[in-house]
């Protein structure tokens, strides 16, 4: 009876069991790694937040990685004047949709909303960066592996290089940019852990607070059974 | 003047003894205590599903505080603020960020609402394995359906809230299905939504819905619940009633003062059941994506449709009845039958205390009949779940399309079934 009940709960897996998914790399862990994180949020602040905003992150919330207020004053300050004010940009929302025909999305939490069965949001954002291929027929001139006729061109080409697709369907370095492949890779992998860390910046703190709540209803299991067995003794 | 009002005042008419006797001379303090907690006498063999009623409260307790302080917080406010960004979505990160403990009180709300629909599906399942809604208890099954259906209410308006791709474009398909209904449906669709699609209206009364007026009923609900299972006594696993043999005091032979004896057990369960909670909240928010959908940190967007709209997990059963009708029959056509068989499928619970014609009440002492009926309708129910979070496919279709079938001959079928079945005897007092 109970191994037809499994069989029975297992059928509708197999129906769909050969669905199509998206392949992506897996994102190197930097959830702990400051000067990797700092890092990244250099290049975030550089490269990124001048089309996309962050708006629901504070400058000063970098604290998070080891920074202090006035190094965030000194070296990554650019679009506001306070080190309290939020990571917004200055193009402003209806101009972007005119120039790119899709305004520039807010970043804070994307690496949570491009989450999916195929991988985490950090695989598809590490996938992603580096998965721009050149295609005349596109107007930015670019194209993407993982987002198919993406609006946004390559910001980073000039650190990567060119890649094509090939008739393999793989891509294939044509013109070396500044940085070696492995460069670029962890360069990327930096930005993508600062995009995951600001997509959810307590959570490092989270996960640290677990275990000791964890311990905390441990300790009160072992007591309140205790007490219960205590009390219950003239039941049975 | 009664005996037991001559006892509490003395003969210059002041009360005796201290503060509780003063509040029980003008409040029924001690008759409430005593009715509900320390004189309730439930069945000594309470196992491990009879967890799930105290927890649902416990649950209950915790989403009506988290959300009394989410609400400082947030804004019912679809307009984009200056990034752009609805001013709704915004102030849930916001509340996420800059909230002293924000962001805890927001993921202990977000998996409540998951644990709430968990723990009433295990407490409703505790009620079908034993036979919890037979006479005397077929109002405490009732009322226990209506706060489902409200909780159904509660859950839905609640994920408008955070105002995200799937909050959206899950509540236009479920506004949509009402106007299915003929006449006046494109009317009562507009009525719901205070406009012709989602919008700050809708936004805003679905607020207002969800902090005060659904709560309300909910908690209204709940003591009536709590009230009629007190009137008729507990239920217990071997489904017999404790209430027949007494004692010469009149207490029954098996039972136990609710107080101390399962407030002590029912708080070992509660401390189990926030370890897995706990869990969820500080390991696991997002629980896999079901709890919360990641194309829900995408802002609302009345432009661009999510290709595959997902409702949430608990209501994933219900949405798949309403998907595997896919054929116009008589007049009606497809998605109003849809709409019908999902309504019959949550509203079918109702008389199931009258479908069900067994003798006896616990799955213990029931034939096999029952037992096999009761494992293809958990079996169907699970499928069509599954079925609901996954994109719609052909194979898909004709298995939810099975699986309703299924899911309706458990209810339509019981009259006959529970005739037919050989049960056991019943043992005359409570086992184990």
């Amino acid at each position: 009876m109970k191994r037809l009940l499994i069989a029975l709960l297992c059928a509708p897996l197999l129906v769909f069991a050969a669905g199509p998914e998206l392949h992506l790399d897996r994102a190197p862990d930097r959830s702990r790694d400051y000067p990797a994180l700092q890092n990244g949020a250099k290049i975030f602040i550089n490269y990124c937040l001048n089309c996309h905003s962050a708006s629901y992150m504070r400058y000063n919330r970098m604290r998070d990685i080891g920074l202090t207020e006035q190094q965030v004053k000194d070296n990554l300050l650019f679009t506001a004047d306070k080190v309290g004010e939020l990571m917004t940009i200055a193009m402003r929302n209806a101009d972007a949709k005119q120039w790119f025909g899709v305004a520039p999305p807010d970043l804070t939490v994307i690496a949570r909303a491009r989450a999916s069965v195929s991988g985490s949001g950090s695989d598809w954002l590490y996938s992603y960066l580096r998965g721009f291929y050149r295609d005349d027929a596109r107007t930015t001139g670019w194209n993407n592996m993982v987002f198919a006729n993406v609006g946004m061109p390559h910001v980073l080409w000039e650190l990567q290089g060119e890649q094509v697709l090939g008739s393999d369907h793989k891509l294939k370095m044509v013109k070396q940019g500044l940085l070696s492949p492995d460069e670029f890779d962890a360069l990327v992998a930096d930005l993508v852990g600062f995009i995951t860390y600001m997509g959810e910046p307590m959570a490092n703190f989270r996960r640290d607070l677990g275990i000791a709540v964890m311990g905390f209803l441990a300790i009160l299991l072992v007591f309140s059974y205790a007490l219960k067995r205590e009390y219950w003794k003239d039941v049975h | 003047m009664s005996a037991a009002h001559g006892e509490k005042y003395k003969s210059d008419g002041s009360v005796t003894g201290g503060l509780i006797e003063w509040v029980d001379a003008r409040f029924p303090l001690l008759t409430l205590w005593n009715d509900h907690l320390g004189k309730y006498y439930a069945p000594k063999n309470f196992n491990f599903w009879y967890f799930f009623g105290s927890l649902a409260l416990l649950v209950l307790v915790i989403q009506v505080v988290t959300g009394i302080f989410l609400a400082m917080h947030y804004k019912p406010d679809a307009s984009p603020n200056a990034s752009g960004v609805p001013i709704a979505f915004a102030s849930v990160e916001y509340i996420m960020r800059d909230v002293s403990w924000g962001w805890l009180i927001r993921y202990v709300h977000s998996t409540g609402a998951s644990a709430f629909f968990i723990v009433v599906y295990m407490h409703m399942f505790r009620g079908m394995l034993y036979g919890s809604y037979h006479r005397p208890r077929e109002l405490v099954w009732v009322v226990g359906v209506l706060i489902f259906l409200t909780l159904m209410a509660e859950a839905f308006m609640g994920y408008l809230l955070p105002w995200g791709q799937m909050s959206y474009w899950g509540a236009q398909v479920i506004v949509n299905l009402f106007t299915a209904i003929p006449f006046i449906g494109e009317e009562l669709g507009v009525w719901i939504r205070g406009d012709y699609v989602i919008s700050d209206a809708t936004l805003n009364r679905f607020f207002s819905l969800h902090v005060i007026a659904i709560p309300l009923v909910l908690l209204g609900l709940v003591a009536a619940h709590v009230i009629a299972l007190h009137e008729v006594g507990s239920n217990n696993p071997d489904g017999i009633e404790i209430e027949d043999k007494k004692d010469a005091k009149g207490i029954p032979l098996d039972g136990i003062p609710f107080h101390p004896y399962y407030t002590v057990k029912d708080i070992v369960g509660a401390i189990v059941f926030l370890m897995f909670f706990a869990v969820i909240v500080f390991f696991m928010p997002e629980g896999g994506g079901y709890f919360l959908e990641y194309n829900n940190f995408v802002p609302a967007n009345s432009m661009i449709t999510p290709p595959h709209i997902a409702p949430v997990w608990y209501f994933t059963p219900f949405y798949s009845i309403l998907r595997a009708n896919t054929v116009n029959f008589l007049w009606i056509d497809a998605k109003l039958w849809g709409v019908i068989f999902m309504g019959l499928s949550v509203m079918i619970f109702f008389f199931l205390p009258w479908l069900d014609r067994s003798r006896v009440k616990s799955i213990r002492y029931r034939g096999p009949l029952y037992k096999i009926a009761l494992a293809i309708f958990v079996v169907s129910f699970l499928i069509l779940g599954y079925l609901g979070v996954q994109p719609p496919s052909a194979l898909g279709t004709v298995l939810a399309q099975v699986c309703t079938v299924l899911y309706f001959a458990f209810f339509l079928l019981m009259p006959v079934y529970t005739s037919l079945d050989k049960c056991k005897p019943v043992p005359e007092r409570v086992t184990g």
